[in-house]
């Protein structure tokens, strides 16, 4: 077996005296696509932001294509390949559409650029009409837009993104939609969390349900299309 | 009406030497999170800097080559010691260990410097001024003093708005943790923050020098009058700041003017003013 992308192993994260994760062992193989699924509340945010350590897990060990990160800040995650578009997207309010997108600009570890400026404007030309634009002159689909470019624009091999839809119209949608699909084919490993099950199945070649801070389930989405007393239970639909 | 001229001249340079020490401020408090007490004891080290340099050099502006870059490393090496122990803490932590910042430095000065006034000279091709009427004249140190500030507050818009150091102190205003999950080490930025903020401060410090004595607690009325200035300006708002310290200098000059009896009191009320119409501040974000 390959060295995953993602190893997370028995992982507890904590805020302040209450326990959200609880023992969150799994792993994504390189180029993978797995959804995260789950209630509101459920840990999913948690997760993804401990993995990219911007919270400090209590224990468990967490390792990056083969290399330990568990103690390493977020800063060295993402030179190491990791990005992250966050809940409620983290646009720089007072930097420019193009400075948000070039913040953070730079080569792979093989020295490549596989997203670069142009490409990020040809997948998203409202961008490039906005470029001068402060960030926060934008709406919420172009917002979500330029944080899913300015974390491509980082050449990472590891991408998670949290609600990436949430709050958009459905045209806006189908857009976000068919640029992750480009994001995913392009062998990024991927943790992708949304509230739109279908769009989700369709995408993923895996699934994880969070609930109470623990993985209940996980398979592919065949198995996971199959269980409706599942679904009705953990995803509410 | 020649009075209130140079009052209001005074007060514009007043202001521009407040700005300096007060960008600083506001940059540690917006970008790092650090309610930074300490602020005026740079400043204090910079003038009392300033009376040892000018004493080795024999020039005013060769111990500003000098001083501001010792004062740099200085910023690095009590953040290293100090301030870096702050960031996950709170604020009564800050102002605590800040103000035992201001207890030793102050001992410090004793010890080193002792407790009588001194002053600074103006270098000799700076003395005399500019004749405004028969009975007046502006003085040349205090234009100079004005135009450097001048010129150094147009290089921090440089640096801000043009660079890629400026794009980070930018982001690093409204969100900080996304800098970092962008992969830019936190603590470094946080370092050259706090350095530069001390090096503004001694700067002040060093070029107001010979314009009064250098003296014990020099530092504390500035440290007062940045934070009102920080207020005024909005935190994190080096712009602000810069408005903030003009408008304080001006009302503290007219204030001596036409209301002697209360003039301490005429920059507060211009605070309370300000913060009545906009409470995060004239370029703060909604608080
Ligand atoms: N900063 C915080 N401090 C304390 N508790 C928190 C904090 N952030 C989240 N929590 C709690 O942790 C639990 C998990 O939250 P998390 O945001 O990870 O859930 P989620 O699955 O992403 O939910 P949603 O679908 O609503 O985004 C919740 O009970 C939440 O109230
Ligand atoms: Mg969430």
């Amino acid at each position: 077996m390959s060295t995953p992308a993602i190893l997370a192993e028995n992982i507890n994260t904590h805020y302040g005296r209450s326990h959200i994760l609880r023992g969150v062992s799994f792993r994504v193989a390189p180029g993978e696509t797995v959804s995260l699924l789950g209630r509101n509340g459920m840990g999913k945010t948690t997760l993804l932001r401990t993995l990219a350590g911007l919270v400090r897990p209590s224990s468990g060990s967490i390792q990056l294509n083969g290399a330990e990160v568990t103690n390493s800040r977020a800063s060295s995650r993402s030179r190491a390949g990791l990005a992250i578009v966050p809940e409620g997207r983290g646009i720089f309010p007072n930097l420019t559409v193009e400075e948000n997108l070039t913040f953070a600009s730079r080569a792979n570890n093989k020295g490549e650029r596989p997203w670069p400026l142009e490409r990020i404007y040809s997948l998203f030309p409202r961008l490039a009409e906005r470029k001068h634009h402060w960030g926060n002159e934008l709406s919420g689909g172009e917002q979500q837009m330029l944080s899913i470019g300015r974390a491509l624009m980082t050449s990472p091999s590891i991408f998670l993104l949290d609600e990436a839809t949430e709050g958009l119209a459905p045209k806006l949608r189908d857009e976000i939609w068919a640029t992750v699909k480009q994001i995913t084919q392009s062998g990024i490993a991927a943790i992708i969390v949304d509230k739109n099950l279908n769009d989700l199945l369709a995408l993923a070649d895996r699934n994880m349900i969070m609930a109470k801070g623990e993985i209940m389930f996980e398979g592919t989405s065949a198995a996971l299309r199959a269980d409706e007393a599942l679904i009705h239970r953990h995803l509410g639909v | 009406m020649d009075l209130v001229f140079i009052q209001l001249l005074n007060g514009v340079q007043y202001g521009l030497l407040i700005f300096l020490a007060a960008s600083g401020l506001t940059l540690i408090f917006g970008i790092m999170g650090v309610i930074n007490l300490s602020h005026g004891s740079f400043y204090m080290l910079g003038a009392y800097g300033a009376l040892t340099l000018t004493a080795f050099t024999g020039d005013i502006f060769l111990a500003l080559l000098i001083g501001v870059p010792l004062a740099f490393v200085f910023g690095i090496v009590i953040e290293w010691l100090f301030i870096r122990h702050l960031y996950d803490r709170d604020h009564l932590q800050q102002v605590l260990l800040t103000f035992a910042l201001i207890l030793i430095f102050n001992e410090a000065q004793k010890l080193l410097w002792g407790s009588y006034p001194h002053s600074v000279p103006i270098p000799s091709y700076l003395q005399g001024g500019v004749k405004i009427s028969a009975l007046l004249t502006y003085p040349y140190y205090r234009i100079a003093v004005a135009a450097f500030c001048v010129a150094l507050a147009l290089l921090m818009v440089f640096v801000i708005q043009k660079t890629r150091v400026g794009r980070i102190i930018r982001a690093g205003e409204s969100n900080r943790e996304m800098v970092e999950a962008l992969g830019i080490d936190s603590r470094l930025l946080f370092r050259f923050v706090f350095a530069a903020g001390v090096a503004l401060a001694a700067t002040a410090g060093i070029v107001a020098a010979p314009l009064e004595s250098v003296y014990p607690g020099i530092g504390e009325p500035i440290l007062i009058i940045s934070f009102v200035v920080v207020v005024i300006g909005g935190i994190g708002s080096v712009k602000g700041a810069f408005i903030g310290a003009i408008l304080i200098g001006v009302a503290d000059a007219l204030g001596k003017v036409y209301f002697p009896a209360f003039s301490s009191s005429v920059v507060y009320a211009l605070m309370a003013a300000v913060l009545i119409a906009r409470p995060g501040g004239l370029f703060g974000r909604a608080a």
